[in-house]
């Protein structure tokens, strides 16, 4: 309904709520039904009802349940039977400054400023962990707006105890919360009430008055935003644009002036914003968003237009590009149908009313946004949410973790004495063992890619490493650490070939992530005490030098304590070290 | 403005928010003579006859109304 989409006029849609709800529901379009609980810090009345309308304009039926007002940490952390019984399919949290039990003072105490942040943290963080317990739905919570008045001006935002920095610290603990919860989406008021103007957003009369805690005409705005998520976490999103081309994605037209003296690039100010748009689009991609064209143009043109030197996208960009004479709204359904989606996951982009309104009217479902003039393009298409993120690819969550778990590593050696210290303050257990099968797999692939700490460079077939495992000619070990931040998995491998009372060390390898763990000596803890036990009195170990492996140059004299044997013209130099009366090197970490 | 059209417009505007065609307003009407007059309500109503004649009321003016001809009443003054 064009009414509800952006740019939409607040003022109206609170006038004709009513009319407006009655012809959504009178329009017989199929719809799935979900249960929205709303909990509250301030009034919600009219925010479910406008959250209400967006939700039925793009395919969710909603039933709701508010909490009583303000009730919204009660009804979260102590349960509440009515809303148990409601099971909802989804949870939002619509708090606001407001709601915070405590706020800092011109000259607080750090100390005091950090108890105050931590137990509003900690308030918040009890509030998710209940309702995830008690519901175990997806939550929604609203961040902070900043505060609209600064009584220490610009220092609000620099000292600990203004007002501005604490809220936006809160916020920052907020995203991190985020990150680390699954199926808890932040609504960004922070980010909307500024679009929109704080100082309006704010209208304190609103309060006094009534108890919202914004402006009642923002409240389309923040209903539009959390439906938004809502429709992404309930598989609603769009999944292609469907652009034109002339005076869409550059200034001009392509078959008429030539692609030459198209508008598009750095030398004027119109081809500078038709410039960025292409590089907006273009970023779509990122986030699997499919781009298609849809332009009426012979297709020569319309490629050449695509491939102008001067612009950010190329036609490869592009899954389908329909570029004929046909009427747009077929070329709309044949686009859906090619990249096998439905014509409501498209969002057609087209300056000209007139297509858009054809392509509107054929073609059921699609979104028209009225884009407006260049210069709105971006914003239009940006604030309209057709393509919310409300989850990234396995892959690259995990990498996230593993990187977080990096830099929470990194940030607690700051605080230690002694690097001693900071190894033990990291309970590190290890687990070294001669080869498994469940980890053969891990072994190959590590031995097989690992450069830098590796003093051999062998390379071995995961039958060979089998082989090697269930050979009495070989003691095998792989290590794996584990520590506070978590699992490194099997990150070290040493290979040594029996031959009488001596044991030559055929691969001895580590992953560089633990460089620095003394993982090296728990390795060799464990391989001479395997290799007493089987008799053996001496290790011998190689370095062959590769492009890749000079850190471990000086490795077993050095690190391990061997003496020299030999050294060739190639720079291959040989080790030994006597194991009788060894005594354990590593300090650090508990084995086993 | 007169007072007569005023009214007619405050007619338009409580029709849209309540979405009944059939509302007619008089000086003495109240909260109690419309059905869906009630304090949620109140809230979009406020603020729709605010965007109407483009003012605004201030918060005594909203607690103090007690039927629509003293809202009228603000709206004439405002509009001198």
């Amino acid at each position: 309904m064009k009414e509800l989409e952006y740019p939409f006029d607040s003022a109206y849609i609170m006038k004709k709520k009513k009319s407006l709800k009655k012809s959504l529901l009178s329009d017989g379009k199929m719809r799935i039904k979900k249960k929205i609980g709303v909990l509250g810090g301030s009034t919600t009345a009219d925010i479910v009802r406008v959250m209400e309308l967006f939700l039925l304009d793009c395919g969710i039926e909603p039933e709701f349940w508010e909490s009583e007002y303000a009730r919204f940490w009660q009804d979260g952390v102590f349960g509440n039977e009515e809303l148990e019984s409601f099971k909802p399919d989804i949870i939002y949290i619509h708090t606001s400054l407001r709601n915070l039990n405590f706020m800092p003072e011109p000259g607080m105490a750090a100390q005091q400023v950090d108890e105050g942040f931590n137990s509003e943290l900690e308030r918040f963080r009890q509030l998710w962990d209940s309702i995830e317990k008690r519901y175990g739905c997806p939550v929604i919570q609203n961040n902070f707006e900043l505060p609209y008045y600064r009584l220490m001006g610009n220092s609000e935002a620099t000292y600990p105890f203004g007002r501005v920095n604490f809220v936006t610290r809160l916020n920052l603990a907020f995203y991190s919360e985020a990150q680390k919860r699954s199926g808890f989406y932040i609504n960004d008021i922070n980010w909307l009430s500024s679009a929109y103007g704080l100082e309006r957003w704010s209208a304190p009369e609103y309060w006094y008055m009534y108890k919202y805690s914004l402006d009642l005409n923002a409240i389309p705005e923040l209903a539009f935003q959390v439906s938004s998520i809502i429709k992404s976490v309930f598989g609603k999103n769009k999944k292609a644009l469907a652009l034109d081309l002339d005076n869409t994605m550059w200034g001009g037209i392509v078959g008429d002036d030539g692609p030459e003296n198209l508008e598009i690039g750095q030398e004027t100010g119109t081809a500078q914003a038709y410039y960025e748009f292409q590089q907006y689009v273009k970023a779509y991609k990122k986030i699997g968003v499919l781009l298609t064209v849809c332009s009426k143009n012979e297709e020569e043109n319309a490629l050449a237009g695509l491939s102008h030197p001067e612009g950010a996208v190329t036609p490869e960009d592009f899954t389908v590009i329909k570029a004929n004479w046909l009427p747009k709204d077929k070329n709309i359904s044949d686009i859906a149908r090619e990249l096998n989606i439905l014509p409501e996951a498209v969002v057609f982009c087209d300056d000209n009313p007139a297509e858009r309104e054809i392509v509107r009217a054929q073609v059921e479902g699609v979104a028209v946004p009225e884009i407006g003039e260049v210069t709105d393009y971006i914003r239009v298409l940006d604030r309209s949410g057709f393509f919310e993120v409300t989850s990234l690819s396995e892959d690259d969550l995990k990498r996230n973790e593993m990187y977080k778990a990096n830099i929470a590593r990194a940030n607690s050696m700051a605080k230690f004495e002694s690097y001693e210290d900071y190894l033990l303050s990291l309970e590190m257990t290890a687990e070294i063992q001669p080869f498994k099968p469940l980890y053969i797999q891990r072994i190959t692939q590590l031995t097989n890619k690992s450069n830098q700490f590796n003093l051999t460079t062998k390379r071995y077939t995961q039958s060979e490493m089998e082989e090697i495992s269930r050979s009495n000619q070989y003691i095998t070990l792989y290590g794996k650490l584990t520590d506070k931040f978590g699992d490194n998995g099997v990150v070290s491998v040493v290979i040594g070939k029996k031959n009488g009372d001596t044991l030559n060390i055929d691969l001895w390898l580590m992953s560089c992530r633990v460089l620095k763990r003394d993982m090296e000596l728990a390795m060799l803890d464990s391989l001479v005490e395997a290799a007493a036990k089987q008799g053996i009195s001496r290790l011998v170990g190689v370095y062959i030098p590769t492009a890749k492996n000079k850190m471990v140059k000086d490795f077993y004299p050095d690190v391990l304590g061997f003496s020299s044997v030999s050294e060739d013209s190639q720079g291959v130099t040989v080790w030994e070290l006597d194991i009788t009366g060894y005594e354990n090197k590593n300090k650090v970490i508990k084995v086993n | 403005m007169n007072a007569k059209e005023i009214y007619e417009r405050l007619e338009s505007v409580f029709r849209e928010v309540f979405d009944d065609e059939d509302i007619t307003l008089s000086p003495t009407t109240t909260a109690a003579d419309i059905e869906d007059w009630d304090s949620i309500e109140h809230i979009t109503l406020i603020s729709a006859v605010e965007d109407e004649f483009k003012m605004r009321f201030t918060m005594g003016e909203v607690s103090g109304m007690k039927n629509v001809g003293e809202m009228a009443d603000i709206i004439m003054e405002r509009g001198k």
